[in-house]
């Protein structure tokens, strides 16, 4: 995946330790030279049409100008959560390159006046935890920022339940408005931002908005950091420039015949290999395939891999992984992965199907968070894409492929009580 | 000025006070959570409305003043 223009934000990296300092200021240049500071800062965000890379791929600008317009003190938290089980982006970034992500959140704190500044990483990531700390030790310009430990979880990076989190509660949405730049960290208006996105605010606020649009789309400029896993050759983080096709991503599958792949995570589609073949990786082509890029995980399923066990599990933990609150997420998910391990066994009734179709439309858009509908949305593409597969076993029972090494990874117990 | 019935799923505990007192506008799903049909409330059924909004146990379920789409 050689493309002229990268790397950038992942440039002069290399296992297993970060870029210290000095390094850091040699490849990408000190931040006391970064020549767009505050609102001019904004405003090259905006011209830069940089989107938040935590999922939701929402405008950056608009977020630090409404932070920026808050009133009183205001704060910033960097979020460092990643929740996504598939994706490890956040987590390399901040192993390798902590001085680009606290670069990118000290300007983004002084753009929008912020004067807390909190960077959160997950509890599991401990060496991205390491990174970091070390790396606050090298700079005289964190003085005021704190290091948290995040609960890992699926939600838990959720923004409302991050803040929800750090304001001492637990780590579970909280219905919105009040949204984070309104009220977020101790009350404040919150600038809450995704550890990449910061990153690539920082190189922003070097090179401008016109060189970030070099690459990737029109509507989802820059590039973006994506994690590969399955029949894919080099499985792992990689740099793309958004609008890179899908085909292309997961070109090279060792020979492997490839079943369908994944785009977006837990919360993401399934795309035949026919959609494979003009799909995009860029937020708006993947809208109009049924979800978003999510936070950039792509994962080929083989074709020797059983699709309806791998989906019965992962619905099975994201049911697991609700938070307790919202009725129809907490019971109507749950009915899901039990009607659905019920069809992988061959012991589902003929009508399992629609059961699954009429309990996915009752629970969509029902939480106070996006949970449900990221998970039905999941379900929904596989029930389409694997519906020979899900027939199969619902007439049959296991296939001799059902309990094969998973390819789809849910964290175990035993990692999650390591954490 | 049109009104419109919210719930707030974490508040609500599915009592299923509303889908009695208003099933004009509220029906349960299968695990008992009021789903709100997405329309203003008319003038005629304002009342049973602020009746329903009343009953519920959790104070889950308002009556709010149209908002503009934002």
């Amino acid at each position: 995946m050689n493309t002229p223009g990268l790397p950038r934000l992942v440039a002069g990296l290399r296992s297993p330790s970060g870029l210290t300092l000095n390094e850091h200021a040699e490849c990408h240049g000190a931040l006391a030279d970064a020549p767009r500071r505050g609102e001019a800062l904004i405003a090259a965000i905006a011209a830069a049409g940089l989107r938040g890379r935590g999922g939701a791929a929402f405008p950056t600008a608009v977020k630090l100008r409404a932070v920026a317009a808050g009133r009183g003190r205001r704060a910033l938290v960097v979020n460092g959560a990643e929740g996504e089980p598939m994706s490890s982006k956040d987590r390399l970034l901040l192993e390798l390159a902590p001085h680009l992500v606290l670069d990118g959140a000290l300007l983004a704190a002084e753009a929008v006046g912020a004067r807390d500044l909190v960077v959160t990483v997950k509890r599991s990531a401990r060496s991205a935890h390491a990174a970091v700390s070390h790396a606050l030790t090298e700079r005289r310009d964190t003085r005021g920022v704190r290091l948290q430990t995040s609960a890992d979880g699926y939600i838990s990076g959720e923004e409302t339940a991050l803040l929800h989190q750090l304001n001492g509660g637990p780590a579970t949405p909280t219905l919105a408005p009040p949204r984070p730049h309104e009220r977020g960290l101790g009350r404040r208006p919150t600038l809450i931002s995704n550890v990449e996105t910061l990153a690539h605010l920082a190189l922003i606020a070097r090179h401008g908005p016109a060189w970030f649009r070099q690459l990737g789309t029109a509507d989802h400029p820059g590039s973006a950091l994506i994690t590969l896993a399955g029949a894919v050759q080099r499985p792992g983080v990689h740099e793309i420039a958004l609008g890179m096709p899908v085909a292309q991503a997961i070109a090279g599958s060792r020979g492997a015949p490839v079943r369908a792949v994944l785009v977006g995570g837990y919360y993401g589609i399934w795309l035949t290999p026919e959609a494979v073949a003009s799909a995009r990786l860029d937020d708006a082509s993947m809208r109009t395939l049924g979800a978003g890029l999510g936070a950039g995980v792509v994962v080929a399923l083989p074709a020797d891999a059983c699709p309806a066990a791998e989906v019965a599990r992962v619905v099975r933990w994201m049911a697991d992984e609700n938070a307790g609150q919202c009725g129809p997420c907490v019971h109507g998910l749950d009915a899901v992965a039990d009607a659905l391990e019920r069809l992988v066994a061959g012991t589902a009734g003929t009508d399992v199907v629609a059961r699954l179709q009429r309990w996915s439309g009752q629970v969509q858009g029902r939480g106070a968070c996006h949970h449900p509908d990221g998970v039905v949305g999941f379900l929904r593409s596989a029930l389409t894409v694997f519906a020979p597969e899900f027939e199969a076993h619902r007439r049959h029972g296991p296939c001799h492929a059902c309990h094969r090494h998973p390819i789809l990874r849910v964290p175990t117990v035993r990692e999650r009580l390591a954490a | 000025m049109s009104r419109r019935l919210t719930v707030d799923p974490i508040d609500c505990t599915g009592h299923g006070a509303c889908a009695e007192l208003l099933p004009e506008r509220v029906q349960l799903d299968d695990w008992g959570y009021p789903m709100l049909a997405d329309e203003p409330i008319p003038e005629e059924l304002l009342a049973h409305a602020r009746r329903a909004v009343a009953a519920c146990p959790t104070l889950a379920l308002r009556l709010e003043l149209e908002r503009r789409a934002s």
